[in-house]
C-alpha cells in the first residue's frame, strides 16, 4: 500500500546555521524530531544540495552525518566567492546560505506532519514548492 | 580524594562589537553561584586582528581591543574582589598595552594593582619566522605588503599564568577555546596527553566562543523558532566538572534560550569535519556527542573524544590587497525592478573597463547570488516596487576603483528615472593566507605585570 506522501520545505522539518572559514562553507541541518532525522538522510543527499547550490559552483559538498544530534554538517567547498575577504557580495561570509538549503523540498508522510513545525501542519499542501 | 569542584566559564563577548553590557549579569550569577570561576571575553576574529595591527602602525599604544573599557569598566572591580578570573584575547595586536590599561582602570577605581598575565608569542611577522613563513607559503606573498602574521595559541601558557598567580590573563591570537581549556586545565591539573578530557574543555569552549549564540542569539525565526527576551539576552555560562563534560546555561531572569537546538546549532558551527575539530590544544571528536536537557535553560553536553594534537599550529597571514568600492542607489513604485535593472547595465557599461560589477537587487535577488551574476540573470524581472540597487568591484588601484563611486553618484542625473538614496563608500582591503608551522618553532610565554 503506497503512503500518501507530502511535500513540505526542509525548514519545516529541520533548521540549520551556516559558519564560513575562508573558501568554505558549513551549514548544519538539524532534525527537529528524531523521528524526521532518516528522512533528511535519505532525502537532502549530496546531490541534492549541489543541485541548490549550482550557480555557486561548489567543487565538492560533503556531508557528515551525526545520529546521536539528529544532525548533518554539510561542508560546501568553493562556494564563498574566494570568501569574506575576497566576495563582493554584502554578505561576504555566506551567512544567509542555511536559509537557501532549508529551502529544498522534503517528502513527508502523512503520519509524521504533527512533527513539523511552521504555519499549517495538517494542511502542507498548501506550500508545495 | 575529593573530586574538585565544578569550574564556571561565562562569556561575555563573542566577537569584536559585542553588546558592551553583557559581563554584568554573567558575574553576578558567577557570584551568586560561588565556587572557582572565570570571565573570558572572545574579541578576536582574522579581519578585527589586521585592523588591530593596523592600528598599532599609527599609534604603538593603540592595537588591543577599542571597546576594552566599555566591557571592563563595569564588572572589573566585581571581578577582582570576587575572585573571578578574567581571561581573553582582547589584547589583540598588543596584549602588553591591553594590560596596562587594565591596570589603569582598576588604580582609577581604587583598587590594588591586579596581577595581570601578558601571553607572548603569537606574533610571527618578525625576522625570526620570516623563512620558515616564506617556505610555507612560496610566492603568494611576494610584493604583499603584510600587515600581521600571527599563531593560534594554546591553552597551556593560560593555564601556567593562571597557576603562577594572574588574576587576569591578557593575550593576542589565542584560539577561541583555548581561553576555555587554559583556566580547566588549570583547575582541574589534568595530565598532558589526556585527549578526552582536553577535547570535552574545548567543545565547551567552542560552545561558549560566540556568546548568545548558544543561548538565543542568531537563533530566532518568527513562528519557528520564537525566542524571548532578545533585548536582554543572557549570555553563557559553562559549567565544567572533573572530566570536562559540562552544562551549558546563562544567567537567571536574563532573555533567551538554552535549550538542545541552540546547542546543537552552536555545537556545529564552523565545524568541518566533527570527528576531527583541530585547535592547538588537542583533536577534538563530537562524532559521538549527545545533548541532554538537564533544567529549564541547561543542557548538557557529553560524549566529546578526544585524540591527539597535531605537531603544528596554524599561521593567519593578513597583507593589503587593494580597494573595494561599493554604490547603491533606490527606486520605489511603477516599473521600480526594471528602472534598477536598467541602471545596473548603465554602470556595467560605464565600468567594463574598469573590472568585473557585481549588481545586487535588494528586495529581489541579492545575497544569495553569486559574484558572477548567474542567480540575478536567472531571476526574471518580476513588478517589485521597493528595490534597492547596489553594485560593488574591487581593484588594485584606489582611482580605478573610485570610478564605481562616482558612476553611481552620476545616476542622480544620468540614470533612470526617480533614483534616490546613493550611498557610496571606498575602502582599503586586508586578504588573508593560512599556513602551518611546527609547534616547537612558536613558543609561548607569559610575563606578569603586578
Amino acid at each position: 500500500m503506497a503512503i500518501a506522501m507530502h511535500t513540505v520545505a526542509l525548514w519545516r522539518a529541520a533548521h540549520g546555521r551556516t559558519g564560513d572559514k575562508g573558501d568554505r562553507s558549513n551549514i548544519s541541518v538539524i532534525a527537529w524530531a528524531p523521528e524526521l532525522y532518516p528522512l533528511v538522510v535519505e532525502q537532502i543527499t549530496e546531490a541534492a544540495i549541489a543541485r541548490q547550490f549550482a550557480h555557486r559552483r561548489p567543487a565538492q559538498v560533503t556531508r557528515h552525518l551525526l545520529p546521536n544530534l539528529h544532525a548533518m554538517n554539510v561542508v560546501l567547498d568553493g562556494v564563498l566567492d574566494g570568501g569574506v575577504n575576497d566576495a563582493l557580495n554584502l554578505d561576504s561570509h555566506g551567512k544567509a546560505l542555511s536559509f537557501l538549503l532549508l529551502e529544498l523540498p522534503l517528502e513527508v508522510p502523512a503520519a509524521l506532519l504533527p512533527l513539523l513545525r511552521g504555519p499549517d501542519s495538517q494542511n502542507p499542501s498548501g506550500d508545495k514548492p | 580524594m575529593a573530586t574538585p569542584p565544578v569550574l564556571r566559564i561565562g562569556c561575555a563577548a563573542g566577537f569584536s562589537g559585542d553588546r558592551t553590557d553583557a559581563a554584568g549579569p554573567v558575574v553576578d550569577a558567577l557570584l551568586a553561584a560561588g565556587g572557582p570561576a572565570v570571565l573570558i571575553f572572545e574579541t578576536l576574529a582574522e579581519r578585527t586582528l589586521a585592523l588591530a595591527h593596523l592600528a598599532r602602525r599609527h599609534d604603538p599604544a593603540a592595537g588591543f581591543e577599542p571597546l576594552l573599557d566599555a566591557m571592563l569598566q563595569p564588572v572589573l572591580a566585581r571581578c577582582l574582589r570576587g575572585g573571578v578570573k578574567i581571561v581573553s584575547n582582547f589584547g589583540a595586536a598588543n596584549p602588553r598595552g591591553a594590560a596596562l590599561r587594565i591596570r589603569e582602570m582598576a588604580l582609577q577605581q581604587g583598587l590594588p594593582a591586579p596581577r595581570i598575565a601578558v601571553i607572548a608569542g603569537d606574533d610571527v611577522s618578525g625576522p625570526a619566522h620570516r623563512v620558515a613563513l616564506q617556505r610555507a607559503l612560496g610566492t603568494a606573498l611576494d610584493g604583499r605588503d603584510v600587515v600581521s602574521a600571527n599563531a593560534y595559541l594554546g591553552a597551556e601558557p593560560i593555564a601556567a599564568a593562571l597557576k603562577a598567580g594572574a588574576q587576569i590573563v591578557v593575550g593576542g591570537r589565542i584560539a577561541d577555546p583555548s581561553l576555555t581549556v587554559g583556566p580547566a586545565l588549570a583547575h582541574f591539573g589534568w595530565a598532558h596527553g589526556d585527549w578526552d578530557r582536553l577535547a570535552r574543555a574545548t567543545m565547551a569552549g567552542h560552545l561558549l566562543e560566540c556568546g548568545t549564540q548558544v543561548s538565543g542569539g542568531y537563533y530566532a525565526d518568527p513562528g519557528i523558532k520564537d525566542v524571548a527576551g532578545m533585548a536582554n539576552l543572557g549570555y553563557p555560562i559553562a559549567e565544567i566538572d572533573e572530566q570536562g563534560d559540562c552544562i551549558i546555561t546563562k544567567p537567571a531572569g536574563s532573555g533567551g534560550c538554552v535549550d538542545e537546538h541552540t546547542v546543537k546549532e552552536q555545537l556545529l558551527y564552523e565545524v568541518h569535519d566533527p570527528a576531527a575539530y583541530l585547535t592547538p590544544d588537542v583533536v577534538a571528536d563530537i562524532g559521538a556527542a549527545h545533548v541532554h536537557t538537564v533544567g529549564t535553560d541547561r543542557v548538557r553536553l557529553a560524549g566529546v573524544r578526544g585524540h591527539a594534537r597535531t605537531g603544528t599550529l596554524k599561521i593567519n597571514v593578513c597583507f593589503e590587497s587593494g580597494w573595494l568600492a561599493e554604490g547603491e542607489i533606490s527606486y520605489a513604485g511603477a516599473r521600480a525592478e526594471a528602472r534598477a535593472r536598467l541602471a545596473a547595465d548603465v554602470l556595467r557599461e560605464r565600468l567594463q573597463t574598469v573590472g568585473a560589477l557585481r549588481a545586487d537587487l535588494i528586495g529581489v535577488a541579492s545575497i544569495f547570488g553569486d559574484d558572477d551574476g548567474r542567480w540575478l540573470a536567472a531571476t526574471p524581472c518580476g513588478d517589485a516596487r521597493d528595490v534597492r540597487l547596489r553594485v560593488a568591484l574591487r581593484h588594485a588601484e584606489r582611482t580605478s576603483a573610485e570610478r564605481l563611486v562616482r558612476e553611481v553618484t552620476a545616476l542622480y542625473c544620468c540614470g533612470p528615472a526617480g533614483g534616490g538614496g546613493v550611498r557610496t563608500a571606498l575602502r582599503p582591503t586586508l586578504g588573508t593566507l593560512s599556513c602551518l608551522l611546527p609547534r616547537d618553532s612558536v613558543p609561548a610565554s607569559f610575563e606578569m605585570i603586578d
